[in-house]
């Protein structure tokens, strides 16, 4: 497991030198200095904690996870349901604040941020969800404009930034429209146009596909790969189908329990997994491929 | 003229004569002027107290719990008052504020006492009907509290927020024609001294039909706006 994570590790360091220069973000000189020693990782979790409390019961969600993820990655954390996937991502954004832990971001540390600079922070990471969650009072030009709007970007700089980030999901003939007359796989382009406008360095996605049909989930994957190959993005992929991660990821993680019992590259686990729930995977997976060769249902 | 000694069709025809209509018109105007003011009040100040008690309760976007909590009393209490007792409170208060304690504007105060905790209420269960996710999306894009109530809970709710209001201003016109019995004018004035204590029952038939026409209105024009926005989103 080691050697696997020490192999993506490397891998990582590759990329990162390739994306270094499509960073956008604006780095004061001490940040200059870290990334000059290039050890440090984009996005740095460390040792996170996370419980709720249900009907008195304590429910421990994240039991130490650590994690880092280097720039321009399209990165993969797959587990069963209940392990804990969507709070790790919700903790990224302080969606959800843990009990114990660090997030560095680019060296920002999220858990020490102000509320305004919070607020700020979170312009530079793009959510979306399974449920698309999109503003079904608003267009999609103004569900797309929403970010813009709340950051008081000029009318004109806005609308042009809309413009073009509807060209590249694809929707600049539906503007006008309102989302819920939309399909599955529109809803999404505009929650990743709505996402994006902000030109955020990170993206979170918290099983967007899973609401999607096969084929509108490849064209979204695509995008989403897209994205990342043109826009140097980093993505953050939660997800509990295979498919997708084997399809989109090249590091994944996999999540068990609330840790992390296995991560590295997405190929070396696919071919060697470790971990109980890496095996489980597959061997359905397989099962499944079989099944589907045969002809045969249950 | 009235039913004991007179056929329904006679009281009838009758409620239709001029002469019932030049009592009806006025008070119908004042009764209008009452249900516009108080409506307009309870909106603003409704909408401001759900609101609030949305964004301080537990989970809200900002949790304030005893605040919350005594709001919550609050409300409750003037939610208890039967609208007559609230009329009646109210004068005291209505001659403390305008230095008379009868006539349509004194009438007002109570209407509004008695509407804001219940447009409240319903402006409270409007706000929670929008999905988490929606909220969270928001916040994800780094808006703050004052943008997602503005920009995110109060259009998605729209549609709902006009159903809830058109019950209130339901609510105000009933209550109306019940201070009227209390000194303040309008058509519940008309009826109670005309139709009860004069036994003038077309003037009873003529108010009736005043306050049916104006509930049918309102409902009429509440249900028409939600819909056309609803039907504007795509959403039926």
């Amino acid at each position: 497991m080691l050697l696997t994570e020490r192999r993506g590790y490397i891998d990582c360091m590759m990329l990162e030198k390739c994306c270094n220069n499509a960073a956008r973000r604006k780095r004061t000189m001490s940040e200059l200095d870290n990334s000059a020693e290039a050890e440090k990782p984009y996005i740095d979790i460390q040792n996170l904690t996370k419980s709720f409390t249900v009907k008195g019961e304590r429910l421990e969600v994240l039991k130490g996870i650590s994690l880092s993820i280097c720039k321009g990655d399209v990165f993969g954390i797959i587990g069963l349901s209940g392990a804990g996937k969507s709070t790790l991502a919700r903790c990224i954004n302080r969606l959800e604040t843990p009990d114990t832990g660090r997030v560095i971001i680019d060296g920002v540390d999220i858990l020490s941020l102000s509320k305004s600079q919070l607020r700020r922070e979170r312009q530079q990471i793009g959510m979306i969800f399974q449920t698309f969650n999109l503003f079904e009072a608003k267009t999609v030009y103004q569900n797309i404009a929403y970010p813009l709007a709340i950051r008081g970007v000029k009318k004109e700089k806005r609308d042009r930034r809309v413009r073009e980030i509807a060209e590249v999901v694809g929707l600049q003939e539906k503007l006008s429209a309102y989302p819920a007359g939309l399909s599955g796989g529109q809803k999404q382009r505009i929650g990743i146009a709505r996402a994006l406008a902000n030109n955020p360095d990170i993206l979170l996605s918290d099983e967007a596909t899973s609401a999607l049909d096969p084929q509108t989930t490849l064209s979204i994957l695509e995008l989403l790969k897209d994205i990342n190959k043109t826009m140097g993005l980093t993505i953050l992929l939660i997800t509990h189908e295979l498919d997708v991660i084997k399809y989109t990821t090249r590091n994944m993680a996999v999540l068990e329990d609330g840790v992390i019992s296995e991560a590295g590259r997405t190929g070396d686990i696919f071919a060697n997994p470790n971990s109980a729930t890496g095996k489980m995977f597959l061997k359905v997976y397989s099962e499944l491929q079989e099944s589907y060769v045969q002809g045969g249902g249950i | 003229m009235s039913l004991l000694n007179t056929s329904f069709w006679e009281v009838f025809k009758a409620s239709f004569s001029p002469g019932v209509w030049k009592e009806i018109w006025p008070a119908a105007l004042d009764t209008l002027y009452m249900t516009f003011i108080a409506a307009l009040i309870t909106l603003v100040f409704g909408l401001l107290l759900g609101i609030i008690m949305t964004l301080t309760a537990k989970d809200g976007l900002r949790p304030v719990r005893t605040f919350n909590t005594s709001m919550g009393w609050l409300v409750n209490c003037l939610r208890s008052l039967p609208q007559m007792i609230m009329i009646i409170l109210m004068i005291p208060v209505a001659r403390m504020v305008l230095g008379q304690s009868y006539g349509i504007n004194s009438c007002i105060i109570a209407l509004a006492a008695s509407c804001i905790p219940m447009y409240a209420r319903i402006v409270q269960s409007s706000l929670l009907e929008i999905s988490k996710g929606k909220i969270e999306a928001a916040k994800s894009m780094g808006s703050s509290n004052l943008q997602i109530v503005l920009r995110v809970l109060l259009p998605e709710t729209l549609p709902s927020l006009i159903r809830g209001f058109t019950v209130a201003v339901i609510a105000i016109i009933s209550m109306s024609a019940l201070a009227g019995n209390f000194g303040a004018g309008g058509i519940g004035d008309i009826a109670v001294r005309f139709g009860f204590q004069r036994f003038q029952h077309e003037v009873l038939f003529a108010c009736v039909y005043v306050l049916i026409i104006i509930v049918q209105i309102v409902q009429f024009a509440g249900d028409f706006a939600s819909k056309l926005i609803l039907k504007k989103r795509h959403l039926i």
